[in-house]
Protein backbone atom coordinates (compact mmCIF):
# COMPACT_ATOMS: atom_id res chain seq x y z
CA UNK A 1 0.00 0.00 0.00
CA UNK A 2 1.36 3.45 -0.62
CA UNK A 3 0.45 6.53 1.27
CA UNK A 4 -1.52 7.98 -1.08
CA UNK A 5 -3.82 4.85 -0.90
CA UNK A 6 -3.59 4.68 2.50
CA UNK A 7 -4.67 8.57 2.65
CA UNK A 8 -7.28 8.06 0.29
CA UNK A 9 -9.29 4.94 1.89
CA UNK A 10 -9.13 6.52 5.72
CA UNK A 11 -10.92 9.60 4.06
CA UNK A 12 -13.15 7.59 2.14
CA UNK A 13 -14.43 5.73 5.42
CA UNK A 14 -14.48 9.08 7.06
CA UNK A 15 -16.52 10.38 4.25
CA UNK A 16 -18.86 7.27 4.21
CA UNK A 17 -19.55 7.10 8.09
CA UNK A 18 -20.53 11.30 7.65
CA UNK A 19 -22.77 10.37 4.70
CA UNK A 20 -24.68 7.26 5.74
CA UNK A 21 -25.61 9.36 8.76
CA UNK A 22 -28.11 11.28 6.76
CA UNK A 23 -29.33 7.97 4.61
CA UNK A 24 -30.50 6.17 7.89
CA UNK A 25 -33.36 6.68 10.45
CA UNK A 26 -33.15 7.83 13.29
CA UNK A 27 -34.51 5.28 14.78
CA UNK A 28 -31.42 3.16 14.54
CA UNK A 29 -29.16 4.81 17.03
CA UNK A 30 -31.46 5.83 19.68
CA UNK A 31 -31.08 3.23 22.70
CA UNK A 32 -29.07 3.92 25.17
CA UNK A 33 -26.66 0.48 24.45
CA UNK A 34 -25.46 2.75 21.25
CA UNK A 35 -24.95 5.86 22.32
CA UNK A 36 -23.14 4.72 25.42
CA UNK A 37 -20.45 2.90 23.34
CA UNK A 38 -20.34 5.51 20.61
CA UNK A 39 -19.84 8.01 23.35
CA UNK A 40 -16.66 6.09 25.10
CA UNK A 41 -15.24 5.32 22.05
CA UNK A 42 -13.45 8.05 21.34
CA UNK A 43 -12.86 8.09 24.91
CA UNK A 44 -10.39 4.73 24.81
CA UNK A 45 -8.94 5.35 21.01
CA UNK A 46 -7.82 9.21 22.57
CA UNK A 47 -6.40 7.39 26.04
CA UNK A 48 -5.38 4.32 23.63
CA UNK A 49 -3.27 7.14 21.33
CA UNK A 50 -1.83 9.23 24.40
CA UNK A 51 -0.15 6.26 25.70
CA UNK A 52 1.49 4.54 23.01
CA UNK A 53 2.27 7.85 22.03
CA UNK A 54 3.98 8.72 25.62
CA UNK A 55 4.94 5.81 26.52
CA UNK A 56 5.86 3.76 23.38
CA UNK A 57 9.58 3.63 21.88
CA UNK A 58 10.71 2.05 18.38
CA UNK A 59 9.63 -2.16 18.25
CA UNK A 60 6.58 -1.47 21.01
CA UNK A 61 9.26 -1.19 23.83
CA UNK A 62 8.07 0.69 26.64
CA UNK A 63 10.43 3.78 27.39
CA UNK A 64 10.67 6.84 29.65
CA UNK A 65 11.67 9.88 27.34
CA UNK A 66 11.34 14.05 27.25
CA UNK A 67 7.43 12.90 26.09
CA UNK A 68 6.68 11.95 29.67
CA UNK A 69 8.46 15.54 31.16
CA UNK A 70 6.12 17.38 28.05
CA UNK A 71 2.65 15.15 29.09
CA UNK A 72 3.34 16.19 32.81
CA UNK A 73 3.47 19.90 31.53
CA UNK A 74 0.50 19.69 29.57
CA UNK A 75 -1.47 17.70 32.27
CA UNK A 76 -0.98 21.16 34.33
CA UNK A 77 -1.52 23.60 31.92
CA UNK A 78 -5.08 21.50 30.89
CA UNK A 79 -6.21 21.30 34.92
CA UNK A 80 -5.03 25.28 34.15
CA UNK A 81 -7.69 25.48 31.88
CA UNK A 82 -5.19 26.33 29.20
CA UNK A 83 -5.98 26.61 25.15
CA UNK A 84 -4.88 23.68 23.00
CA UNK A 85 -2.28 25.52 20.91
CA UNK A 86 -0.95 26.39 24.31
CA UNK A 87 -0.71 22.61 25.58
CA UNK A 88 0.68 21.48 22.19
CA UNK A 89 3.32 23.91 22.29
CA UNK A 90 4.26 23.98 25.48
CA UNK A 91 4.64 19.94 25.12
CA UNK A 92 6.98 20.63 22.35
CA UNK A 93 9.28 22.75 23.89
CA UNK A 94 9.44 20.86 26.50
CA UNK A 95 10.45 18.07 24.89
CA UNK A 96 12.92 20.17 22.85
CA UNK A 97 14.49 21.53 25.98
CA UNK A 98 15.12 18.29 27.94
CA UNK A 99 16.50 16.36 24.99
CA UNK A 100 19.15 20.11 24.06
CA UNK A 101 20.07 19.92 27.88
CA UNK A 102 20.66 15.96 27.45
CA UNK A 103 18.44 15.46 30.64
CA UNK A 104 15.75 12.96 29.21
CA UNK A 105 16.27 11.11 25.14
CA UNK B 1 -26.13 28.80 1.33
CA UNK B 2 -29.35 29.54 0.02
CA UNK B 3 -31.50 27.02 1.66
CA UNK B 4 -34.80 29.39 2.69
CA UNK B 5 -34.28 31.21 5.85
CA UNK B 6 -38.01 31.80 6.54
CA UNK B 7 -38.27 34.68 8.82
CA UNK B 8 -35.11 35.27 10.76
CA UNK B 9 -34.68 38.52 12.19
CA UNK B 10 -31.80 40.72 10.48
CA UNK B 11 -30.12 40.64 14.46
CA UNK B 12 -30.46 37.44 14.90
CA UNK B 13 -28.89 36.54 11.76
CA UNK B 14 -26.06 38.62 12.18
CA UNK B 15 -25.32 37.07 15.97
CA UNK B 16 -25.41 33.73 14.67
CA UNK B 17 -23.41 34.53 11.22
CA UNK B 18 -20.96 35.99 13.91
CA UNK B 19 -21.13 32.58 16.33
CA UNK B 20 -20.31 30.37 13.57
CA UNK B 21 -17.26 32.70 12.29
CA UNK B 22 -15.80 33.32 15.46
CA UNK B 23 -16.01 29.52 16.08
CA UNK B 24 -14.59 29.05 12.39
CA UNK B 25 -11.57 31.05 13.08
CA UNK B 26 -10.81 29.77 16.17
CA UNK B 27 -11.48 25.63 15.56
CA UNK B 28 -9.75 26.53 12.68
CA UNK B 29 -6.48 27.85 14.16
CA UNK B 30 -5.35 24.42 15.43
CA UNK B 31 -5.12 23.01 11.57
CA UNK B 32 -1.41 24.33 12.21
CA UNK B 33 -0.61 21.63 14.95
CA UNK B 34 -2.17 19.26 12.68
CA UNK B 35 -0.13 20.47 8.92
CA UNK B 36 3.11 20.43 11.48
CA UNK B 37 2.38 17.06 12.87
CA UNK B 38 1.42 15.48 9.40
CA UNK B 39 4.69 15.95 7.78
CA UNK B 40 6.64 14.95 10.31
CA UNK B 41 5.07 11.53 10.82
CA UNK B 42 6.30 11.20 6.58
CA UNK B 43 3.29 12.91 4.82
CA UNK B 44 4.22 15.19 2.32
CA UNK B 45 2.11 18.75 1.52
CA UNK B 46 -0.18 17.51 -0.14
CA UNK B 47 -0.87 14.29 1.20
CA UNK B 48 -1.30 16.24 4.46
CA UNK B 49 -3.43 18.84 2.61
CA UNK B 50 -5.79 15.95 1.59
CA UNK B 51 -6.44 14.58 4.46
CA UNK B 52 -7.79 18.44 6.08
CA UNK B 53 -9.86 18.53 2.84
CA UNK B 54 -11.31 15.05 2.38
CA UNK B 55 -11.51 13.75 5.42
CA UNK B 56 -12.12 17.02 7.63
CA UNK B 57 -12.45 15.64 10.65
CA UNK B 58 -9.63 17.06 13.28
CA UNK B 59 -9.63 13.97 15.55
CA UNK B 60 -9.25 10.77 13.15
CA UNK B 61 -6.48 13.23 10.80
CA UNK B 62 -4.27 13.39 14.01
CA UNK B 63 -4.82 9.64 15.09
CA UNK B 64 -4.08 8.35 10.90
CA UNK B 65 -0.86 10.45 10.95
CA UNK B 66 -0.15 9.67 15.23
CA UNK B 67 0.23 5.71 14.11
CA UNK B 68 2.03 6.23 10.38
CA UNK B 69 4.25 8.38 12.90
CA UNK B 70 4.72 5.19 14.53
CA UNK B 71 4.80 2.83 12.62
CA UNK B 72 5.19 3.74 8.90
CA UNK B 73 3.60 2.57 6.20
CA UNK B 74 3.04 -0.84 7.91
CA UNK B 75 1.04 0.47 10.07
CA UNK B 76 -1.48 2.05 7.63
CA UNK B 77 -4.56 -0.49 8.09
CA UNK B 78 -4.44 0.49 12.00
CA UNK B 79 -4.16 4.14 10.84
CA UNK B 80 -7.05 3.53 8.48
CA UNK B 81 -9.25 1.59 11.16
CA UNK B 82 -8.85 3.92 13.99
CA UNK B 83 -9.38 7.60 12.25
CA UNK B 84 -12.42 5.55 10.61
CA UNK B 85 -13.78 4.20 14.51
CA UNK B 86 -13.12 8.03 15.69
CA UNK B 87 -14.76 9.22 12.94
CA UNK B 88 -17.97 7.03 13.95
CA UNK B 89 -19.51 10.12 15.62
CA UNK B 90 -19.64 12.24 13.21
CA UNK B 91 -22.96 9.64 11.35
CA UNK B 92 -24.32 10.16 14.91
CA UNK B 93 -24.35 13.67 14.13
CA UNK B 94 -25.27 13.45 10.98
CA UNK B 95 -28.74 11.67 11.98
CA UNK B 96 -29.34 14.16 14.16
CA UNK B 97 -28.74 17.18 11.96
CA UNK B 98 -30.68 15.29 8.77
CA UNK B 99 -33.98 16.26 11.28
CA UNK B 100 -33.39 19.99 10.40
CA UNK B 101 -31.24 20.25 7.68
CA UNK B 102 -33.43 18.54 5.32
CA UNK B 103 -30.97 18.39 2.28
CA UNK B 104 -31.24 16.00 -1.03
CA UNK B 105 -28.40 15.58 -4.01
CA UNK B 106 -25.51 17.78 -4.32
CA UNK B 107 -26.37 19.75 -1.09
CA UNK B 108 -26.76 16.48 1.00
CA UNK B 109 -23.12 15.45 0.16
CA UNK B 110 -21.95 19.01 1.14
CA UNK B 111 -23.98 18.89 4.47
CA UNK B 112 -21.81 15.21 5.04
CA UNK B 113 -18.36 16.66 4.45
CA UNK B 114 -18.94 19.59 6.70
CA UNK B 115 -20.58 17.63 9.52
CA UNK B 116 -17.94 17.89 12.48
CA UNK B 117 -18.81 18.36 15.85
CA UNK B 118 -18.59 22.31 15.64
CA UNK B 119 -21.08 22.77 13.03
CA UNK B 120 -23.44 20.44 14.77
CA UNK B 121 -22.70 22.17 18.21
CA UNK B 122 -23.45 25.90 16.49
CA UNK B 123 -26.75 23.96 14.62
CA UNK B 124 -28.58 22.32 17.58
CA UNK B 125 -27.44 25.81 19.94
CA UNK B 126 -29.87 27.49 17.94
CA UNK B 127 -33.57 27.40 18.55
CA UNK B 128 -35.34 28.28 15.40
CA UNK B 129 -34.93 26.15 12.08
CA UNK B 130 -33.76 28.68 10.14
CA UNK B 131 -30.96 29.63 12.37
CA UNK B 132 -29.83 25.84 12.59
CA UNK B 133 -29.59 25.70 9.29
CA UNK B 134 -27.46 28.71 9.02
CA UNK B 135 -25.34 28.21 11.68
CA UNK B 136 -24.80 24.71 10.37
CA UNK B 137 -23.91 25.98 6.80
CA UNK B 138 -22.03 28.66 8.11
CA UNK B 139 -19.61 26.99 10.77
CA UNK B 140 -18.57 23.77 8.62
CA UNK B 141 -17.93 26.46 6.01
CA UNK B 142 -15.64 29.13 7.73
CA UNK B 143 -13.60 25.73 9.92
CA UNK B 144 -13.53 24.17 6.35
CA UNK B 145 -11.54 27.36 5.14
CA UNK B 146 -9.44 28.11 8.51
CA UNK B 147 -8.86 24.70 8.52
CA UNK B 148 -7.87 24.24 5.42
CA UNK B 149 -5.48 27.20 4.74
CA UNK B 150 -4.05 26.41 8.95
CA UNK B 151 -3.24 23.21 7.65
CA UNK B 152 -0.85 24.51 4.72
CA UNK B 153 0.21 26.68 6.34
CA UNK B 154 1.64 23.94 9.32
CA UNK B 155 2.57 21.66 7.02
CA UNK B 156 5.15 24.55 5.20
CA UNK B 157 6.14 25.29 8.34
CA UNK B 158 6.95 21.71 9.65
CA UNK B 159 8.95 21.31 6.67
CA UNK B 160 11.42 24.14 7.45
CA UNK B 161 11.90 22.88 10.93
CA UNK B 162 13.49 19.50 9.87
CA UNK B 163 14.07 16.57 12.30
CA UNK B 164 10.67 16.67 14.19
CA UNK B 165 12.28 15.19 17.78
CA UNK B 166 14.52 17.75 18.11
CA UNK B 167 11.53 20.39 18.12
CA UNK B 168 9.82 18.10 20.27
CA UNK B 169 7.28 17.28 17.86
CA UNK B 170 6.80 13.67 18.89
CA UNK B 171 5.80 15.37 22.41
CA UNK B 172 3.37 17.81 20.73
CA UNK B 173 1.27 14.85 19.14
CA UNK B 174 0.85 12.97 22.53
CA UNK B 175 0.14 16.29 23.75
CA UNK B 176 -2.82 17.02 21.22
CA UNK B 177 -4.27 13.66 21.75
CA UNK B 178 -4.28 14.59 26.02
CA UNK B 179 -5.71 17.84 24.98
CA UNK B 180 -8.70 15.76 22.92
CA UNK B 181 -8.93 13.39 25.49
CA UNK B 182 -9.42 16.20 28.52
CA UNK B 183 -12.78 17.36 28.18
CA UNK B 184 -14.51 13.70 27.56
CA UNK B 185 -13.46 12.80 30.84
CA UNK B 186 -16.27 13.69 32.95
CA UNK B 187 -17.93 11.24 35.08
CA UNK B 188 -17.18 7.96 36.04
CA UNK B 189 -17.54 5.53 32.98
CA UNK B 190 -15.21 7.92 31.07
CA UNK B 191 -12.65 7.90 33.48
CA UNK B 192 -13.18 4.10 33.60
CA UNK B 193 -12.37 3.28 29.84
CA UNK B 194 -9.72 5.66 29.77
CA UNK B 195 -7.50 3.95 32.47
CA UNK B 196 -8.66 0.64 30.91
CA UNK B 197 -7.49 1.38 27.10
CA UNK B 198 -4.26 3.16 28.82
CA UNK B 199 -3.72 -0.08 30.14
CA UNK B 200 -4.46 -2.47 27.08
CA UNK B 201 -2.83 -0.32 24.72
CA UNK B 202 0.70 -0.32 27.07
CA UNK B 203 0.11 -3.82 27.53
CA UNK B 204 0.25 -5.11 24.26
CA UNK B 205 2.32 -2.76 22.36
CA UNK B 206 5.24 -4.81 22.85
CA UNK B 207 3.62 -7.79 21.72
CA UNK B 208 1.25 -6.43 18.17
CA UNK B 209 2.55 -4.33 15.52
CA UNK B 210 2.34 -0.56 15.73
CA UNK B 211 -1.26 1.51 15.62
CA UNK B 212 -2.77 -2.30 16.42
CA UNK B 213 -2.43 -1.84 20.84
CA UNK B 214 -4.53 1.82 19.77
CA UNK B 215 -7.67 -0.63 18.10
CA UNK B 216 -7.31 -2.80 20.97
CA UNK B 217 -7.52 -0.05 23.20
CA UNK B 218 -11.42 0.15 21.72
CA UNK B 219 -12.25 -2.58 23.77
CA UNK B 220 -12.05 -0.78 26.65
CA UNK B 221 -15.40 1.49 25.37
CA UNK B 222 -17.46 -2.15 24.77
CA UNK B 223 -16.49 -3.16 28.38
CA UNK B 224 -17.38 -0.20 30.52
CA UNK B 225 -20.36 0.50 27.96
CA UNK B 226 -21.91 -2.97 28.10
CA UNK B 227 -21.03 -4.06 32.14
CA UNK B 228 -20.47 -0.09 33.53
CA UNK B 229 -23.25 1.34 35.26
CA UNK B 230 -27.11 2.19 34.10
CA UNK B 231 -27.04 5.59 34.73
CA UNK B 232 -25.86 7.58 31.39
CA UNK B 233 -23.24 10.67 32.30
CA UNK B 234 -24.28 12.61 28.61
CA UNK B 235 -27.71 12.47 27.40
CA UNK B 236 -28.55 10.21 24.45
CA UNK B 237 -28.43 12.91 21.80
CA UNK B 238 -25.35 15.28 20.87
CA UNK B 239 -25.52 18.60 23.49
CA UNK B 240 -24.25 22.12 22.71
CA UNK B 241 -22.96 24.19 25.03
CA UNK B 242 -23.84 27.02 23.46
CA UNK B 243 -20.59 28.14 22.36
CA UNK B 244 -19.73 26.52 19.56
CA UNK B 245 -19.11 23.15 20.88
CA UNK B 246 -20.56 20.08 22.25
CA UNK B 247 -21.05 19.07 25.67
CA UNK B 248 -18.05 16.29 26.01
CA UNK B 249 -16.02 16.90 22.67
CA UNK B 250 -12.86 18.07 21.98
CA UNK B 251 -11.20 21.12 20.61
CA UNK B 252 -11.01 20.23 17.10
CA UNK B 253 -13.22 19.90 13.84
Amino acid sequence: MTMWIAVLLACVACFALKFVGYLVPESWVSGGRTSRITTLLPVALLAGLLAVQTLVGSGGSLVIDARVGAIAVAIVLLLLRANFIIVVLAAAVVAGVLRALGVMA
Amino acid sequence: MTTPQTALAPERRRDVLRQSWSVGVATGAYGVSFGALSVAAGLDVLQTQALSTLMFTGGSQFAFVGIIAAGGLAAAPAAIATAALLGLRNGLYAIQNALFLGVRGPRRVAAAQLTIDESTAVGIAQPEPAAQRLGFWHTGIAVFLFWNLATLAGSLLGNALGDPRRWGLDAAAAAAFCALLWPRLRGRDPIATAVLAIFIALLSAPFVPAGVSVILSAVAALVVALGGTQRPDRPDRPTSDGHGHLVGEGPLP
